[in-house]
């Protein structure tokens, strides 16, 4: 056992961890984070994307004890309590979601996306996403809502 | 299912076959049963029968699968043992472990091998055909009448469903004795009849819970490994549960399509189509579950928009070491859509006409519905002249073709394809019924409670809608349960894109009757007629006809119902049941393909899609987005293949060419609105009319972009791999 100690949705975190466990699994099991989906074992559909100081990243794909001293944000930390970040708010307003699975990937994506580019165009947006899958919406409402988020200005 | 709390639950792990065909000589399970509380059952341990197919007709009921391998494996993800652990780790750990002893037999791959019936799956069946559809017998003197006569294949790839959730289940015993089961699924009731018919309990015993689910897709009906987990948590009296990983998923998971489609069709110089033959040979994997009935459905819709005077299918199923294959999105109607299609194409390409005005001089005409098929389809309603229409004005055709003709002109290396596919699907296919009750709250708001399923499509929205219009209730104060047994009485689930056309209709006329009820429950209130009350949906109240201000609202009405225990007097259940529909529209597809390379891109998707009255647009136009591109997918991206010895070359989703957001473009989405008489609401089902449409029109439109290097078919997916070889077939 490796012990870590990391901030995770602004809140400091201790925790003894296995050498071979993956954030995802930490996230999960440990912290009880469940939003943090696994679709993949091969760092390919993005469901378990988190952001680690601020950088989007596939938490299946690193060791927990990697953001040891990090800043880590799931999809839980997003919302300022009943009002929802303006990135979740677009996915809801342009129906950028049906079974919801890889919805947390693709909204923290989102938001490293605009953050490195607040205005992108429908080609860079869809290139920026190109590391989630969705196998529901066929990306269309996606794409809306990454445009509609970046019209709210949620990349400023 | 991995997000429930189920205190103390073991972790099952299947230990899955590494060769596709083999003889199980001997399992070790010595080495994974000394790490700490690991367990290993294997078919020696088990007290159940098979479990066979499901009881389609005509299928071989020799060709089930067994819950676990006996003696023999068939394909690459075949269950040899389960590993039971305390945690995912060490299950995977000791799974490992476990020695298999393997004697290797000859597999085999290719559906036309099977056919030999050299190697045989199950010997003593003595044939790998495990069912047949349509009839084997000639019309020598089909294509008699015949001035033009084409034919060709289509091979509609075999692809891995891709639930973005891969499945998971979770079971446990209560103190009562009955048993939970939560599956990732999309019928938890079918679900419970067939556990309990399979554990040999009684249904009561069972209860199944469908939770939230990340997809399905027709692949999440109820398999070996969900049985296995219910009867584990029976046997061993603890929880237990099970996810599997997405390697796991790509080969454990039902595939879709995998069926080889010969065409011949004749028709007149004038473009009039006489008859056409169809020859399925349907690819079935290591065991004939649902796949080896699909060859019925596209069969059945063999004639597609047209009609079609004389009609011959014939279709086989054949077992092979691979994969089973179950549905997926579409099952069995984008086959008959991709063969007829491209059938249609090359028989206006053999005539020099433009696809487009073959397509009109056979269209079954607007005015002849109902109408019967040559290939004994009954179809309710349609305008399939009128969906080809606006589709066209829609993509700008004619500009279109400006514009290919000047690039053909010009002999650019970027050539443009255009690509028309008309189509038309079954939803509700086996004349279902579906379950619905209403119920008004004590805070006068409404429960439904539907046997239909949702795992993404958004019933929690439709079904409410439905509900909320009839009662003249907000969209919020109406709540729509599902997935529980214990709680909803009966149902069916999700499949076969029937779900509002039967569900949403079973839940509207539950409301129907509550807003009756509630009117005799106000008129003995008011003390007036129960034929002299009406409802004001603006304002959420009932009162008497004529004068409003005596009245009562649902909140008041639902209060006071309570205080007098007579608001169980608002509640009713229905059942719907009703003939199938026939959803259509007409997809154009426009490609750009480089002739040096093969490259293909995708500019533009135009669809139409009719699938009677919207219920909700954005949900359905959801809906219609998924699905076509699950058709592009088809068409230029995603192939499940095997070597010769069954090994799977694409089992993860670095290999298997699952398209991102990158790989497509936006989609243009045209609504058209053409009810069916079939159901009070007026709707068709949407789920599955993308993938269908989508997949031919760009199936064609690169074929059409490769016209003038005689390049006749490029085989599936229309990738630069197949493109750049058609090229190079059609320069020797």
């Amino acid at each position: 056992m490796t012990q870590i100690v990391l901030t995770v949705n602004g809140s400091r975190c201790e925790a003894d961890v296995e050498p071979r466990q993956l954030l995802a699994y930490f996230l999960r099991d440990q912290l009880g984070l469940k939003g943090t989906n696994v679709g993949c074992d091969t760092t390919s559909c993005g469901a378990c994307t988190v952001l680690v100081d601020g950088e989007s990243v596939k938490s299946c794909t690193v060791f927990a004890v990697q953001a040891d001293g990090c800043e880590v944000t799931t999809v839980e930390g997003l919302a300022q309590g009943e009002e929802l970040h303006p990135v979740q708010q677009a996915f809801h307003e342009q129906h950028a979601l049906q079974c919801g699975y890889c919805t947390p990937g693709f909204v923290l994506a989102t938001i490293s996306l605009l953050k490195e580019n607040p205005n992108p165009s429908e080609v860079e947006i869809r290139d920026g996403l190109e590391g989630n899958l969705c196998r529901c919406t066929g990306y269309h409402n996606i794409v809306k809502a990454v445009q509609a988020a970046a019209r709210a200005g949620a990349g400023a | 299912m991995e997000n429930l709390p189920l205190e103390g639950a073991l972790t099952v792990t299947f230990v899955r076959s590494l060769l596709a065909h083999a003889k199980i000589a001997g399992i070790d399970a010595t080495a994974a049963e000394a790490l700490p509380n690991v367990q290993v059952l294997t078919a020696a341990d088990m007290d159940l029968g098979p479990y066979g197919p499901p009881p389609f007709p005509g299928v071989n009921p020799g060709m089930g699968r067994p819950l676990l391998a006996v003696d023999r494996v068939r394909f690459v993800g075949d269950i040899i043992a389960i590993v039971i652990s305390d945690d995912r780790a060490t299950g995977v750990d000791a799974a490992e472990l476990v020695s298999v002893d393997y004697d290797p037999l000859p597999a085999v791959v290719s559906p036309h091998e099977s056919a030999k019936d050299e190697v045989l799956l199950f010997p003593e069946v003595g044939t790998n055909v495990a069912a047949r559809a349509g009839s084997p017998e000639h019309d020598e003197e089909l294509f008699g009448e015949c001035e033009v006569v084409v034919s060709g294949t289509v091979v509609s790839q075999r692809m891995a469903p891709c639930p973005l959730e891969p499945r998971s289940a979770a079971a446990e015993v209560g103190p009562d004795g009955r048993v939970t089961a939560w599956l990732s699924t999309q019928t938890p009731h079918q679900d419970r009849m067939v556990l309990a018919g399979t554990l040999g309990l009684d249904p009561a015993q069972v209860r199944v819970i469908g939770p939230d689910v990340g997809g399905g897709f027709g692949a999440k009906m109820l398999n070996v490994e969900e049985v296995l987990v219910v009867w584990l948590a029976r046997r061993l009296g603890r929880p237990v549960r099970w996810t599997e990983t997405r390697s796991e998923s790509m080969v454990a998971l039902p595939h879709g399509r995998a069926a080889r489609l010969e065409f011949t069709l004749g028709g007149s110089r004038d473009g009039k189509v006489l008859a056409y033959r169809l020859e399925i040979l349907q690819d079935c994997g290591g065991y004939a579950v649902l796949g080896a009935f699909l060859p019925n459905l596209t069969g059945l819709m063999a004639s597609g928009v047209y009609a079609i005077p004389r009609i011959e299918v014939e279709g086989r199923s054949v077992l092979t070491n691979t994969t089973p294959i179950s549905a997926f999105r579409g099952a069995g109607r984008p086959e008959a859509s991709q063969v007829i299609e491209r059938a249609i194409d090359t028989f206006a390409a053999e005539l020099g006409m433009d696809p487009a005005e073959v397509r009109r001089r056979n269209f079954i005409p607007k005015d002849a519905f109902p109408y019967t098929t040559a290939s004994h389809a009954n179809y309710d309603s349609g305008d399939y002249e009128g969906a080809l229409e606006l589709a066209l004005r829609s993509v700008g055709y004619e500009e279109l073709r400006d514009e290919q003709r000047q690039l053909r002109e010009q002999a650019a290396t970027t050539q443009l394809g255009i690509g028309i596919s008309c189509y038309v699907e079954i939803t509700n296919g086996i004349d279902e019924t579906e379950f619905g009750e209403v119920e008004i709250t004590p805070d006068g708001g409404a429960i439904v409670r539907t046997g239909s399923f949702s795992h993404g499509q958004g019933h929690e929205t439709t079904f409410a809608m439905i509900a909320a219009e009839r009662l003249g209730l907000p969209l919020e104060k109406v709540t729509v349960h599902k997935g529980d047994t214990d709680e909803i009485a009966k149902g069916t689930g999700t499949y076969g894109s029937k779900s509002t056309q039967i569900g949403g209709a079973a839940a509207g006329l539950a409301a129907d009757d509550v807003l009756e009820l509630a009117k005799q429950l106000v008129a003995d209130y008011l003390e007036a007629s129960p034929a002299d009350i009406v409802l004001d949906p603006a304002a959420g109240r009932l009162h008497v006809a004529g004068d409003p201000s005596i009245g009562i609202s649902w909140a008041d009405l639902a209060s006071r119902a309570s205080a007098d225990e007579r608001l169980a007097e608002l509640k009713a259940e229905r059942e719907f049941k009703a003939g199938p529909t026939f959803p259509f529209g007409a997809h154009i597809a426009v490609v750009e393909v480089d002739t040096e390379t093969g490259r293909v891109e995708l500019r533009r998707l135009v669809a139409v899609d009719d699938a009677g009255t919207l219920i909700n647009p954005l949900i359905a136009e959801g809906q219609v987005h998924g699905g076509i591109a699950t058709g592009v997918a088809q068409a230029l991206y995603e192939n499940f293949v095997y070597d010769e010895d069954g090994n799977p070359l694409t089992g993860t989703f670095v290999g298997y060419a699952f398209p991102s957001s990158a790989d497509l473009p936006s989609w243009e989405a045209v609504e058209m609105e053409t009810p069916t008489p079939l159901n009070p609401l007026g709707a068709k089902g949407i789920g599955e009319s993308g993938t269908i449409g989508a997949t031919p029109a760009v199936h064609n439109a690169v074929v059409d972009a490769l016209t003038p290097f005689g390049v006749r078919n490029v085989d599936l997916p229309a990738n630069g791999e197949n493109v750049w070889r058609a090229l190079q077939e059609a320069k020797e």
